[in-house]
């Protein structure tokens, strides 16, 4: 089949330049937040300070010690969290063809917290230290985060398994999330009720995802798994776009949607898990951000992923630098904040609709 | 470009669809699979193209066999376009564009772009490319389906039901684009259908299912009063309509007393 009179029509180009235009942006804007948001905190440091500061020039030995420390480790932990939770969202979405899809809606992030609540109040891994409560410790993170990690991918497995015998369909995959969230729910109550107050502390200390627990060699862990994952979805953005326009059309287009589905849905769970280990529950941003996004530039994932991932980026560091701020000297952790901060504009964006 | 089918059973689960189907298509043909519901003709379309695996039988795709193939490879050869098409926020070139994906490596390349752009000329559908697909006509998006389906480059194009939800005149369209690229571009078509009067005007040969089985299958000599009552177990007349073979109910009972 021949059709050699096509021209690259210069009306679509302009459109797909808009969309790279906003994603641009969103780099920028994700990058001067950073800043900025190191910048300010209990103590204040001039913006061109923070600045000279992450380009390496030595301005001050306690401006060093607070940036490279404290601030820069927990906002790159924001982005790197929020990149990821979002980044599995969308690829949920699409995978489990539900708006609905995100790592807390499918059970991971309550398997997590069922697990950390089993290490601290079965296991005696304690009570967690804080900064904020210093009645809280706990004496063994490690093992705290690897119960939380393992519990995840447990419930990630439960539904892989079932997708397997009952076939790798959407609901099947959906409704075994929600059916093994409530349980591990129901798990975390039954031990909470059953548990000592410092022990119910920590749990539910835990239970309140925070960026600022990760030290640099866990953000770099971190960060190098939702990288990894953000390349893969990058990749699978045609399988994607495939699977958006039903599973009929993407097998006609050869991709093999059952595979795609299963090896999506381990990429997405193992961000989520690592996520949830290191910081606790952060809800709303892997299920709001892809939206947020889709309003701008649509449901096209080869600008939808990358565009996920940055507003994941960019609503995690703008939550926890409120969060920082907002009653100090008290610091909230950021899951507090996330709805707050972003369930607002989600509903402003639901009302307005599509950008035309 | 042939394909040929030989023997091609389908289970679902322990219930026998299809049975020992086989028939071929040759080049600028195209075929019409009719029959009344349920008898499995989708389910047939499907197995053309390894969306469904057949328990039994092959088809053959110039003489190699369609199943050693990998699902790109497939997917350059045969264009599919289902019955019903899922919407999303996305323009009608994007949504076109997905056609390509067969084709694509890491990224689009300008020939992909040139190539959509040269099906929405062909289908008289420019006014479209900006257009959201979510905010489309069904006659619209099934002509977007459609192109979807033509950018892939196929050597046979599958089309489940490509008239369903259409007005007439929307009907006629399509079925027309059909055949006319059909003819231009020497590839071939399998429709399933259910209006056999579309059917007798557009396709060359037809294929009559019943109970899993082929019960008929030839050219326009193959549509008789005869087989049409004993597939669709109603009778009927045909006759010419201003020079046009026509199908019609032998008699339409009314309920009375309404």
């Amino acid at each position: 089949m021949h059709f050699a009179d096509g021209q690259a029509p210069g009306d679509y180009l302009d459109y797909i330049h808009r969309k790279v235009l906003w994603l641009t942006g969103g780099l920028v804007i994700l990058l001067i937040l950073l800043v900025y948001s190191v910048s300010i905190g209990a103590v204040a440091i001039p913006l061109s300070d923070v600045f000279l500061t992450l380009i390496g020039q030595n301005v001050s030995h306690r401006w060093d010690a607070i940036i490279w420390n404290i601030r820069l480790p927990q906002a790159l932990t924001a982005v790197a969290a929020g990149c990821g939770l979002a980044v599995a969202g969308v690829a949920m979405q699409s995978i489990l063809r539900n708006p609905l899809g995100s790592p807390f809606t499918l059970g991971l992030s309550n398997a997590g917290a069922f697990g950390a609540a089993f290490s601290v109040i079965v296991l005696g891994t304690g009570t967690m230290q804080s900064r904020v409560a210093d009645a809280i410790t706990i004496n063994n993170p490690y093992i705290t985060t690897v119960m939380a990690f393992l519990f995840s991918l447990l419930a990630t497995a439960v539904i892989l398994l079932i997708s397997r015998v009952r076939g790798a369909s959407p609901e099947v995959m959906v409704l075994s999330g929600v059916a093994l969230s409530s349980l591990f729910t129901a798990g975390t109550m039954f031990l909470q009720y059953f548990s000592s107050d410092a022990q119910l502390a920590a749990v539910v200390f835990w239970t309140f995802g925070d960026v600022g627990r990760a030290n640099w060699p866990e953000l770099t862990f971190m960060s190098l798994i939702v990288a990894a994952a953000t390349v893969f979805f990058v990749a699978n953005r045609w399988n994607y776009n495939a699977i958006d326009a039903g599973d009929e059309t993407a097998k006609g287009l050869g991709v093999n949607v059952e595979r795609v589905r299963l090896v999506g849905m381990v990429a997405a769970a193992l961000v989520s898990a690592v996520i949830v280990a290191f910081l606790g529950v952060i809800g709303f941003v892997g299920l709001v951000c892809p939206h947020m996004v889709r309003r701008v530039i649509g449901d096209d994932q080869r600008y939808l992923i990358p565009g996920s991932c940055l507003m994941g980026g960019i609503l995690l560091l703008a939550s926890d630098t409120v969060a920082r701020v907002i009653v100090a000297p008290y610091v909230l952790p950021v899951a507090v904040l996330t709805a707050f901060m972003g369930a607002p504009v989600f509903i402003y964006l639901l009302l307005r609709g599509y950008r035309r | 470009m042939t394909l040929s089918i030989q023997d091609l059973t389908f289970f679902y689960r322990n219930q026998e669809v299809l049975h020992e189907i086989a028939f071929s298509i040759g080049k600028c043909e195209i075929v019409a699979i009719l029959g009344p519901n349920g008898v499995g003709k989708t389910t047939l379309l499907k197995c053309l193209n390894r969306i469904l695996r057949p328990r039994d039988g092959v088809v053959y795709l110039d003489g190699q066999e369609l199943f050693r193939l990998d699902g790109a490879e497939i997917a350059r050869n045969i264009g599919y376009v289902p019955q019903r098409i899922e919407t999303g926020r996305l323009t009608a070139f994007d949504a076109v564009l997905l056609g390509r994906k067969p084709h694509i490596g890491w990224d689009l390349t300008d020939k992909d772009l040139k190539m959509v752009d040269a099906v929405f000329r062909r289908l008289a559908m420019d006014h479209l490319r900006l257009a959201y697909i979510d905010e489309m006509s069904g006659g619209e998006l099934q002509k977007v389906a459609i192109a979807r389906a033509l950018v892939q480059e196929p050597r046979i194009l599958l089309l489940d039901e490509p008239t369903s939800n259409l007005d007439l005149k929307n009907q006629v369209a399509i079925l027309s684009t059909i055949a006319r690229v059909v003819r231009e571009h020497g590839i071939s078509a399998v429709m399933t259908m259910h209006d056999i009067n579309h059917a007798i005007r557009y396709a060359d040969r037809f294929i009559f299912l019943k109970n899993g089985r082929i019960y008929a299958h030839g050219g326009p000599e193959t549509i008789s009063s005869k087989t049409i009552e004993e597939v669709y177990g109603l009778p009927v007349i045909i006759g010419k309509l201003g020079g046009v073979t026509c199908v019609v109910p032998e008699s339409c009972p009314v309920p009375t007393g309404a």
